[in-house]
Formats: C-alpha cells, sequence, structure tokens
C-alpha cells in the first residue's frame, strides 16, 4: 500500500517506567534515523538489522537531546502493521514521551489516527478477516469519542474565542475570494484589512498554542534545578520547599553526591525539583559523575534557581557557575542565610554581577522568603505564556498539530502578500482554512463561500 | 394517437446551451441523433444576460473548446465586445468575457445544427419518456409521435412547469414568454425521479434611443480583443460599449414604497432563488445601508436598440419597474422594450446522478444545464457537452468520460452537484476549484484536447494545431532551460541593471531569471535573445516558469487526492452490509452512491471515521 508515514505515543497514558512511540510506513526507519543518534559508533539505525535495539539519543532540531532511548526495529512485511516500524522507547511520564512524538512528527511524519495502526496492520492482511470488526468497533469508539471530547476541550468557555479566530480567518478568505469572483461587485481587495484579519487570527493561534503550553504546565508540570557550589544550603531549600528532610544535609561539601529528584505542588503547578550535586572542581570520579548529571539536568530544565550563601560570601566559583547557565532569563537568585548580621555579600555586588537577574534574599534556616520563591517561580513560568488573558484550553497534541499548519499557511500569506498575485495567495489561505477545519469539523471552504453572498450585494 | 415516427440513437430534450452541445457532440461522435426543440427560433436562447465568460465561466467555456465543444466559437462569432477581466490578479482567474449579439448567437448557433451530418432538427414537445426494464427506449411528442433511442438526454433549462411572476400577474410561461413544457414533468415523477423547485429572474429591456449615455460611465472593450477558442481566427470586428450607471436613494424608496406588491416578500415566490444573483428589490432589503448599487447598462446585439439592465433583475409589478428605471441618472426618459420578470420551475436535484450526468436508476437518461439546478449559459453548455458524449459512450457501449476535479472545472462543477446538498441554484466559482492555480483558462486545451481526441470529438484540424503547440512549446521550454547567462556576460548585466534588476551573482538560466517579476518573455524577444515567440507561447513559458513554486505545492496536494480517487468503491456494495458506519452517513452514501473513495469523502455527512470504516469493509470483501 502507498501510504504516509504515521507515528504516536503506543503506551497507556500515565505515568509507566517507560512509554513507546510507535511509527510505521515505508521509509520509516530512514527518518528516524535522522533524528537519532547512536551511543555507539556506526550504530546508525540505517545499518541495523531488523529485531534489534540500538541505544543512542533523539535530538531535537539543535545539538540538544530530547531523550535518551532504545529503538527497536520490524521491517517489512515482518511487524505488527506489515510496514517498516520503528518503536522509541523512551522515559516514562508524559513529557519525555510527548517531547519525543513532537520531534518525530517534526519529521513531517503525520500523527496516527485512533486505530490507524490495527487498521493497516488490517489492509496489509497482517489480522486475520474475522478481527475485521474488532478494528471497526474500535475505529468507531476512539474516533466518535475522541473527536467529541477533543471538540468539548476546544470550546468549553473558549468557544467565543475561537469562533472569532474563524471568523477573522473566513472574514480574511472571502474578501480575497470576492475580489476574484466578483471583482466588478467588489472592487479591488482591501489589502490593509486582510493583513490585519490574518494577523489577528495568527496572534490567536499563538495565543492558543500557548494557553495549550500553559494547560501543559498544569498537566504535566515543569522542572526546576537547584544550583550553586557546595554547601550554600541546596539541599536545605529542597527540604524546606517539600516541607520534609529528604536530601542529606550536611556540613561536609559534596555530601550530595547524585541528582535528588522531588515533586512538589507549588501554587497549583506540579514541579520536578532537581538539587544537583554541588558544582565544584574535583578529583573525585563519583563526584565528577555526579556534576556531569548535573550539568545535564541544569541544561534541560525550565527554570533554574542559583543559591548564594551571605556567609561564605561570593567567590569566582559563584560567578562562573552563574556565567555556564544558559538562557539567563530562567534563573532566580536566591541569597541565602540573610539573617546573618555579617553579609559578606552586598546588594551592589549582587547588581554588579548579576544584573537583570531576579533575585530573593531569603533564610531557609529562618523560613525566610521562602513564600516569595514559590511566587515568583509561578510568575516566571507563566511569563509570556498566556499573556494574562484567561483561556483554559488542553491542547491535543492532533489539535496542536493543525493549529501549528494553519498559523504556519497564514504566515506565508502574510509574507506573499502584495508580493504574488491573488490566486498563488488562495492557495496558502485555503490551505489554513482546511487545517482549521479540521480542528473544528466544518467546512470553512463553504461557509466562506457562504459568506461572501451575505456580505456582499452580488449580482446581474 | 401515437405513431412511429422514427429511430434514433440519442435524442436531446431541448435546444438551449446545453442542448445544442449535447446534440453536436453525440452526432460528431456518429450517433444519429435528434435534437427537439420547443421553438425553432429560439435555439440557443440568451433570455437573460447578453454575455458570455467571467471568472470561473470562461474556464469552462475553454474547456468546451478544448474538448471539441461548440460555446466558444461560436460566441468568437457572435460577439460585440471582449473584454479580459481580473488582470493583474494572477493566471488562474484571470477571465475573458464576451458580449453576444443574441441574434447572432442564434443564427450562428443553428447554421451549425444545420451543416452537422447525423443530427435532425425537430420542433416538438415531448411529453412522455418510455422506459424499459430500467432503460429508457423512446419519446413520445405532444402531437404522438414516437421515436425510439437508445439514449436520452433532457436539457429543458426552466421551461419545466415554468411560471412567469410579475407583480401580481402570474401565468405559465418559459423564458422570454416561450412555452413552457407541461408534461414532461408529470412523466419524470412517474419514473420515480424527484423534482424540485427553483426561482431565477431577469431585468427590464429597455430602448437604447431613451437612454442618456453622457450620465454615465463608458466601458468600453479591450483594445486587443482575445479569443475563446483555441481555434478561431483572431477578432477584428469593431467593439461596442457597455455602460455604467447606478441606482439612487430616491431608486431605493421607490422600491420600499412598493415592496408589499413584491412577490418576493408576498409569498408568491416559493421556489429558492440564487444569492448571487439576487433580485433588485432583495438587494434593497438586505442592504438597506448602500444608497447606490451598480448598474451596467449592455447592448443585446448589433441591430436592435434593445439594452440588458445588469443588476435589476425584477419581480416587481410593471409600472414600478417603469418608475424604478426612471429614477435612474441616464434613464429619465427610459423607455421600456421588455419587462423584467422571475421565474418559477422544475429541476432534478442532481444528487441523483452519476458523475457522467446519467440518472442513477434509469440507463441511458442523462440530464443537463438548469434542470439539475445550476445556472449560467456556460455551467449548462459543459454539463450538456458531457452528457451528449456520455450518451454517445452509451449506445457505443464504452466507458463513460468522467472529468476529475483536479483536470478541470467541468469536473469540479459536475463533482460539486452530484456530492454537495444543492439548495439553490448553483452557480461555479473559481474558489470552488481547490486546484484552481492548475486549472487556467491559457491550459484548457493542455489538459483536455487529449482527452477530446480519445472520445472522437476532436478533429484532425485542432488536433494537428494542438500537437504544433504542443511541440514548439517544448522546444521552447527547453531552449529557456538549457540557455544561461553568467554575470561576466555583458549585455545581460547591462540589461538587468536598466531593468532595476539585481545583479548575477552565479550562473543563472533564462528559465529561472524569467523568475524574477519585472523579467518577461518579452524582454528576450526585444533583446533579440530569441525569435519572436508566438503568443499563447510566451503566455505558457511566463506563466509555467514564473508560478512554478505555487504550481508545484497544487501538484503535490493534486498526488494526495489522486490516493483517494483511485480507491474504487464497486458499483455493487450494499452499504447496508457495511459494519460500523454512522447513520448519517450511510442514508448519504446510499443516495449517492460514489464511485471511489475521494468522492464518498466529499459527500456532505460523510465524517472520516465512515471512511476508515468503508476501508476495512472493502478490505474485507476482497478477501472473501
Amino acid at each position: 500500500m502507498n501510504q504516509d508515514i504515521i507515528g504516536a505515543i503506543s503506551t497507556p497514558p500515565g505515568e509507566g517506567g517507560i512509554a513507546i512511540v510507535r511509527i510505521s510506513g515505508e521509509g520509516a526507519i530512514e527518518k528516524i534515523n535522522e533524528v537519532f543518534y547512536p551511543k555507539a559508533k556506526g550504530k546508525e539505525l540505517i545499518y541495523q538489522k531488523p529485531f534489534t535495539l540500538t541505544l543512542g539519543y533523539i535530538r531535537d532540531e539543535g545539538q540538544g537531546m530530547v531523550d535518551e532511548v532504545l529503538v527497536s526495529l520490524m521491517k517489512s512485511p515482518r511487524s505488527y502493521t506489515g510496514e517498516d516500524m520503528v518503536e522509541i522507547n523512551c522515559h516514562g511520564g508524559a513529557l519525555a514521551a510527548k517531547r519525543c512524538l513532537e520531534r518525530v512528527l517534526s519529521l513531517g511524519i503525520r500523527l496516527a489516527q485512533p486505530g490507524e495502526f490495527t487498521q493497516r496492520a488490517f489492509l496489509n492482511g497482517k489480522i486475520d478477516a474475522v478481527q475485521a470488526e474488532a478494528v471497526i468497533d474500535i475505529i468507531r469508539a476512539k474516533t466518535d469519542r475522541g473527536l467529541k471530547l477533543a471538540l468539548k476541550q476546544l470550546e468549553g468557555k473558549n468557544s467565543q474565542y475561537i469562533k472569532s479566530m474563524e471568523d477573522n480567518i473566513l472574514e480574511a478568505n472571502m474578501l480575497l475570494e470576492a475580489s476574484l469572483d466578483f471583482s466588478e461587485d467588489v472592487g479591488d481587495l482591501d489589502y490593509e484589512r486582510v493583513r490585519e484579519l490574518l494577523q489577528m487570527s495568527r496572534d490567536g493561534i499563538d495565543k492558543m498554542l500557548k494557553a495549550g503550553e500553559l494547560g501543559d504546565i498544569y498537566k504535566e508540570g515543569i522542572s526546576v534545578a537547584i544550583c550553586g557550589k557546595p554547601n550554600v544550603g541546596k539541599s536545605s531549600l529542597l527540604n524546606a520547599l517539600l516541607g520534609k528532610e529528604r536530601a542529606i544535609v550536611t556540613d561536609v561539601p559534596g555530601t550530595t553526591r547524585d541528582l535528588i529528584e522531588e515533586y512538589v505542588n507549588i501554587r497549583g503547578i506540579p514541579v520536578r525539583i532537581i538539587d544537583t550535586a554541588g558544582i565544584r572542581d574535583t578529583s573525585d570520579l563519583v563526584e565528577k559523575l555526579g556534576i556531569n548529571r548535573a550539568k545535564q539536568a541544569i541544561k534541560d530544565a525550565d527554570l533554574i534557581i542559583l543559591v548564594l550563601d551571605v556567609e561564605a560570601g561570593m567567590t569566582e566559583e559563584d560567578i562562573r557557575i552563574f556565567q555556564e547557565l544558559e538562557n539567563k532569563e530562567r534563573i532566580i537568585l536566591l541569597v541565602n542565610k540573610d539573617d546573618l548580621l555579617e553579609k559578606k555579600i552586598k546588594k551592589e555586588d549582587i547588581e554588579l554581577h548579576f544584573s537583570g537577574i531576579d533575585v530573593i534574599w531569603a533564610s531557609i534556616k529562618e523560613d525566610i522568603g521562602i513564600q516569595s520563591l514559590a511566587e515568583m517561580i509561578e510568575r516566571k513560568v507563566m511569563a509570556g505564556l498566556a499573556d494574562g488573558e484567561q483561556l483554559e484550553f488542553t491542547v491535543s497534541l492532533r489539535q496542536k498539530e493543525l493549529l501549528k499548519e494553519a498559523g504556519q499557511y497564514i504566515q506565508e500569506v502574510l509574507e506573499a502578500l502584495e508580493l504574488v498575485p491573488l490566486d498563488c495567495l488562495g492557495v496558502d489561505m485555503q490551505n489554513a482554512l482546511s487545517s482549521l477545519g479540521q480542528l473544528t469539523g466544518k467546512d470553512l471552504k463553504e461557509e466562506s463561500i457562504d459568506r461572501i453572498f451575505r456580505e456582499f450585494c452580488i449580482g446581474k | 394517437m401515437i405513431y412511429q415516427a422514427g429511430n434514433f440513437e440519442v435524442v436531446v430534450i431541448g435546444a438551449g446551451h446545453a442542448g445544442c452541445e449535447a446534440a453536436l457532440a453525440a452526432a460528431r461522435m456518429g450517433c444519429k441523433t435528434l435534437l427537439c426543440t420547443l421553438s425553432m427560433e429560439h435555439i440557443a436562447l440568451m433570455p437573460c444576460n447578453p454575455s458570455i465568460g467571467g471568472p470561473a465561466k470562461a474556464q469552462l467555456v475553454r474547456e468546451i473548446d478544448a474538448l471539441g465543444g461548440e460555446m466558444a466559437i461560436n460566441i468568437d462569432k457572435a460577439q460585440i465586445q471582449m473584454r479580459t477581466i481580473n488582470t493583474g490578479k494572477g493566471p488562474a482567474v484571470q477571465a475573458l468575457r464576451a458580449q453576444a449579439d443574441k441574434q447572432e448567437y442564434y443564427r450562428e448557433m443553428l447554421k451549425t445544427l444545420l451543416a452537422q451530418p447525423n443530427l435532425d432538427l425537430l420542433m416538438a414537445e415531448i411529453e412522455d419518456l418510455e422506459i424499459k426494464q430500467g432503460r429508457v427506449s423512446a419519446v413520445i411528442t405532444k402531437t404522438g409521435a414516437r421515436f425510439q433511442c437508445q439514449a436520452v438526454v433532457i436539457t429543458s433549462g426552466t421551461y419545466l412547469k415554468g411560471r412567469i411572476i410579475i407583480g401580481d400577474v402570474i401565468y405559465d410561461g418559459g423564458p422570454g414568454n416561450q412555452f413552457p413544457a407541461q408534461k414532461l414533468s408529470a412523466s419524470l415523477l412517474n419514473h420515480g425521479i424527484e423534482l424540485g423547485r427553483f426561482k431565477t429572474g431577469t431585468p427590464p429591456r429597455i430602448n437604447r434611443r431613451s437612454v442618456d449615455f453622457s450620465k454615465m460611465i463608458e466601458q468600453p472593450g479591450d483594445d486587443r480583443p482575445l479569443r475563446f477558442s483555441f481555434m478561431s481566427p483572431r477578432i477584428k470586428r469593431p467593439q461596442l460599449s457597455c455602460w455604467l450607471t447606478h441606482s439612487t436613494p430616491r431608486t431605493h424608496q421607490i422600491v420600499m414604497d412598493n415592496i408589499d406588491r413584491a412577490p418576493m416578500f408576498t409569498g408568491v415566490i416559493k421556489g429558492r432563488g440564487p444569492r448571487y444573483c439576487p433580485s433588485f428589490e432583495d438587494k434593497v432589503v438586505r442592504f438597506s445601508h448602500k444608497d447606490a448599487h451598480q448598474l451596467f447598462i449592455e447592448p443585446e446585439g448589433r441591430f436592435t436598440d434593445e439594452m440588458y439592465v445588469q443588476g435589476l433583475n425584477t419581480s416587481l409589478p410593471e409600472d414600478v419597474q417603469i418608475e424604478v428605471l426612471k429614477s435612474i441618472p441616464g434613464l429619465e426618459k427610459v423607455r421600456i422594450m421588455r419587462t423584467g420578470y422571475a421565474i418559477e420551475y422544475d429541476y432534478v436535484p442532481p444528487s441523483q446522478l452519476k458523475l457522467s450526468l446519467e440518472i442513477k436508476q434509469i440507463e441511458g437518461l442523462f440530464t443537463a444545464g438548469q434542470i439539475n439546478g445550476t445556472s449560467g449559459y456556460e455551467e449548462a453548455a459543459a454539463q450538456g457537452l458531457v452528457a451528449g458524449i456520455n450518451a454517445a459512450l452509451k449506445v457505443k457501449e464504452k466507458e463513460a468520460l468522467i472529468l476529475k476535479r483536479n483536470e478541470s472545472f467541468i469536473g469540479v462543477l459536475i463533482d460539486d452537484l452530484v456530492n454537495k446538498e444543492i439548495d439553490e441554484p448553483y452557480r461555479l466559482l473559481t474558489s470552488r476549484a481547490e486546484y484552481r492555480l492548475l486549472l487556467r483558462q491559457d491550459n484548457a486545451d493542455i489538459r483536455l484536447t487529449p482527452k477530446g481526441r480519445e472520445i472522437g470529438l476532436v478533429d484532425d484540424r485542432r488536433w494537428e494545431a494542438f500537437n504544433r503547440k504542443m511541440e514548439t512549446l517544448e522546444d521552447t521550454r527547453t531552449l529557456f532551460q538549457l540557455n544561461s547567462f553568467t554575470p561576466a556576460h555583458r549585455e545581460a548585466a547591462d540589461f538587468l541593471k536598466q531593468k532595476g534588476s539585481a545583479p548575477l551573482k552565479d550562473r543563472i538560466s533564462w528559465w529561472d531569471l524569467l523568475k524574477r517579476p519585472e523579467i518577461s518573455v518579452s524582454d528576450f524577444e526585444e533583446m533579440n535573445w530569441i525569435e519572436p515567440l508566438d503568443e499563447e507561447i510566451a503566455e505558457q513559458i511566463q506563466i509555467q516558469s514564473k508560478y512554478q513554486g505555487y504550481i508545484a505545492k497544487q501538484q503535490e496536494q493534486v498526488k494526495k487526492f489522486e490516493k483517494l480517487e483511485n480507491r474504487k468503491i464497486p458499483e455493487e456494495i450494499d452499504y447496508d452490509e457495511v459494519y460500523g458506519l454512522a447513520n448519517e452517513a450511510r442514508q448519504r452514501l446510499k443516495a449517492v452512491r460514489p464511485s471511489s473513495m475521494g468522492q464518498a469523502s466529499r459527500i456532505t455527512g460523510v465524517n472520516p471515521a465512515d471512511i476508515n470504516v468503508l476501508y476495512i469493509f472493502l478490505e474485507k470483501k476482497r478477501r472473501n
């Protein structure tokens, strides 16, 4: 069968040891090979035999790592679907699998519809005809319920919002098409109005995507890494946030040799807190390993709390750690032991070396500043996501794909506006309509034609 | 008394735009054909606007021509003005439009019909169809003549139980005060065909000598008029002008003062009218914030003083029509020559048709044109051509011609008719074609002439001309793709500088150079880099190079579309057997009976899940 490549998470949602992202279709192995970096040299997927497991990483668009994974391969026709198949075993938990899948979809692989793997298995003769009705039941049940659920989620309190976004793109399309089919009745295209409408729908889509991310945050949480030089109170901070003793707290530098992860609810957001090993130059091999893992965790974290200690003072080590951190806007500087009278760190020092960074003066031991820290974590997470507007979306991956697609097409129209003839603009405009239509389950092309007759007085 | 009057292979009922194409196509394909008309004086009648073409419609006319139909050739002979609309909006929506001399259009078409071998013309009203074992076998006229036949094409336009409405004056009639066809509807109902009722209308005609053109804006034809047919000689005849004026607040006041006498609002008119062609009273009521509506005054021919008032179709009482006209700048002293009217008529909801335009449950019976719920001369002619072709193919026991959405506007038109619920007279729009960029008026011959040749409609003369054009096109394209300039090319560098075009950095092919907006094929001619090209070739090269990116994008979409289109659904499928279909989908699938998965997916009420269910059913069937 001449089919495209599809992918989906095929393990049940929720926490689990591992999750599997399954990909099926001709050329699936070559596609995944593009983003898979084997741990051992020469073990690229395209050189691997069917029914093998390969250890490696899924890489993101840059050089970053999405997850460490085990990949199994199956070759057509000896696979579940009868097509070439790849199964990526990634870390459990919603986030890792979802990131893997998103990376896979970014390769132009299509998100599988409910029951589609099984359907393909059937169409390719891998499942007995007797089982066909069972396959249909799966598709029916999953798509009908899925569609209803997805629409309900999408609409809910926000139906007005979606409606206005849809209205904008429909009006833009209507103006364009009316000026093509009825130029004598409606005159030339009002480019400014079209630009404005497209811009608004583009912004609307961005907002929805961001609101979706916000929804994700409440559902899937964020990660916060605590870092700083040894013995400034990182583990105490973790315990303070948890409200219990978890990390071994001693005065001996280098006690925390491994990553300690804990989940805590901060103002309704599930937060995974990672206490990293004190970062310092060391010759201790075990500690070195811990430090390497800490560096990776810091790199991946959504937020970083850098802890300083007024007693220990500010050293070159603190500055070095700070400088090594990427994306400075995600840093919160926590200055510990502010209750001590004799302070080796002054406000001016902070402003000099950490200008523009959010600072909290705290005493972990005396429970001072912990509340402000929680507030700041919330504020930083929300910054730039919802623009203060109350949108409550949980956007499913499919909806996200469609929104992104529509946004992309609208962007292309915006960029080409006034540069290419109108009939060419129509190509991407209609694509955008089709993506949005799939999202809301409407035939927007027809609606747009209806609208021409409603808005304009046309006729011989 | 019924008597045996003759034996034909194909009988066409109605000699309007659809009927003429159908009859000519069948006869040209070698079928002994009878064309019946209610009036020998009203063949190829244009009872409404005196124009052919415009967006989407021009594409249809060119497609008819490319397949070997007549409309394009006929309008080229009868035109009194040619104008290209939408210049500068892109090649896909650029459209030629002609003003026609209505009398000449009739005379020229009559000449062609009379000269056509295999074709008989008869003035008669068909009152009954004879169906035997689900197949049409004969037609019977009002006067008792029975013509035996193997296929029938009904192109009854708005004549089926036509009813004319002017204010409170209501009478049975066809367009332009013709006799209506009163009995055929009952025959269709008897044979199990469902009928619906639509409405349309036309404006009053006025006397040219009573018009003050100094108060209007002249709309002249193009300086270099183009032609519709790929085969027509260049147009040299002087062009006549149209005139633009507008309604005034007083006009609207007159309408509102008399709205209680408007059949549109009193409930007299029950048929659904087209939104894209509203009556003037409708416009005034719905768009009350507008204090002026455009009106075009168009000549109806060279040897008549009648002029058409485009934009003023109405069924208001005659006295109100006159008052309305007199309130329009330039028409203060107007004398009316024909009164505007609304007309209601029976149509066949087209979901009863196959994509070949054959009625599903009656073999050999085809319908085309307004009877299928469309409006427009061009839409009618396009369907007539397809129905005529398929009637002839039926007689020859060959597979029907079905044009696809990705290869023609005709395909879009027919596919929409069959799959969509048509609840108002259907008009084709360019926005209805998802692959619009590929379906341009300029490449209709490239898309369709080989098909026309295959079915036997394209004669040797057209075929040779087409092949010559294709060869030249190929050679020219190669010329542009193989030749290139380097940055060191002095002449090219100077030329680019003078054109304000960026200097070259690397070697560039002529083809790629053409993609620059400021560079055109004519530049290459003027620089003497190439021999002067034929206009049509230059146009093709220009479009194919400049729009290559977007065209490729659409071709990508077509590939996906074709995948589903090529998955055929067996004709004998029983949808009651398909486990797991949603109820609505099952009903619609049973009604439409799509021929492919692609078609099934376009039917109103059929969801993606239903398509998947259908896939599995078919696979299961295949294995058993």
